[in-house]
């Protein structure tokens, strides 16, 4: 798989990490990395961001695959939610055992 | 200097004069494993700021560490074993090339990345299969180690057989370049499965095992990865290297010593600070 459109690019294609601390936890962004293909960039990825116990599991994806909103999002995408207090569930309380366990 | 310099007639598998006890054999079993995993650790972090790529220079450089860790342990349960009062260190920097116990198949320069992959699956495939059996040997503190330890050797033939396919199958060059470096070390494997008196009598006290008893399978994995990756594998039975477990290596142990040895011989009561 290549995602190089400039032929004089001649790094391996990027990928994204994302590590899941443990179990139950969701996967989270490490960082990212160059590799030839899936199987190397998991390899790659357990040696650059698992080495010391940061995870119980990982993804890679190739960056390119990443639909990212913009900056110019912001607004559109963001913004409408904080003037309407009642989107947000603030008007209920939550048991405490249930407050523990996030 | 280790007083226990041996002046055996070299290459032979017995020395009839002399009649091992158990500690004895022990030590030097241990000091085998270690050593081949120490000189093995010291050529991988040779490719410390040259990998190919920077996730590869890590790559390298976590096997290595994982290499000289496992020594480590060993060392410091051979001095144990020992009850001299050595320290591992001293095992270390104060035994000159006669006096080491590696194959030579892992002394031999690092050459390019193909050579320290296709050693590094060769050497790590042995190791496998090795430590899938010693893990159950019949010593606590010994078969923890191992069992330890195979989890990161597990990871060291996954990442070098991974690059041996793609080597293999992947430009003219990389598959040619990968199987010279296979041709060239071949002859280095047989030496792996040297055994003596040391094995036969730890065979008996439930410590070592029969290399035989996984010659096959070992031949078996290597054959199955090299034809994946399109490569020729070379003849087993051809003229075979033997003389590393005797203290008899090839001229680089000597230099690669000197290198590692030099500041500790020099400053022998220097410490951390």
């Amino acid at each position: 798989m290549s995602n190089n459109e400039d032929s004089n690019d001649t790094q391996w294609p990027l990928w994204e990490v994302f590590t899941q601390p443990r179990d139950g936890k969701p996967h989270e962004h490490a960082g990212s990395l160059h590799a030839p293909d899936a199987e190397m960039a998991l390899q790659n990825a357990r040696d650059v961001y698992a080495r010391r116990n940061e995870g119980v599991s990982i993804w890679v994806v190739p960056s390119n695959q990443i639909t990212a909103s913009t900056p110019e999002d912001m607004g559109p995408f963001f913004d409408p939610a904080n003037d309407k207090p009642y989107r947000h569930p603030k008007f209920y309380s939550v048991p405490r055992a249930v407050k523990k366990r996030s | 200097m280790s007083p226990k310099s041996k002046t055996d007639i070299p290459g032979a598998e017995h020395s009839a004069t002399q009649t091992l006890t158990e500690k004895e054999a022990f030590f030097e079993y241990l000091i085998r494993l270690a050593d081949d995993r120490l000189i093995l650790g010291h050529r991988l972090s040779e490719w410390c700021g040259h990998g190919p790529i920077l996730e590869e220079d890590i790559a390298l450089a976590n096997v290595a560490l994982d290499d000289i860790g496992h020594s480590a342990a060993l060392y410091e349960y051979a001095a144990e074993v020992e009850g001299e009062g050595r320290h591992r260190d001293d095992i270390v920097y104060f035994r000159d090339d006669v006096d080491y116990r590696n194959v030579k198949m892992v002394e031999l320069p690092k050459g390019d990345f193909g050579f320290t992959i296709a050693r590094q699956l060769l050497f790590s495939a042995f190791s496998y299969f090795l430590y899938e059996r010693l893990k159950d040997a019949e010593d606590e503190q010994f078969s923890g180690m191992i069992d330890k330890h195979l989890k990161e050797i597990k990871y060291h033939l996954r990442h070098s057989r991974e690059w041996t396919l793609r080597l293999g199958d992947g430009t003219e060059e990389s598959h040619d370049r990968i199987q010279a470096a296979f041709n060239e070390l071949w002859t280095y494997t047989d030496a792996l499965f040297y055994m003596d008196e040391v094995d036969e009598l730890l065979i008996e006290k439930g410590i070592a095992v029969d290399l035989n008893d996984f010659k096959d399978e070992w031949k078996q994995l290597v054959t199955d990865v090299l034809e994946e990756a399109t490569l020729e594998v070379p003849d087993f039975d051809q003229f075979m290297q033997s003389g590393g477990r005797k203290g008899l290596h090839t001229e680089h142990l000597g230099h690669l010593l000197a290198e590692m040895q030099h500041l500790r011989r020099s400053y022998p009561d220097a410490t951390w600070e």
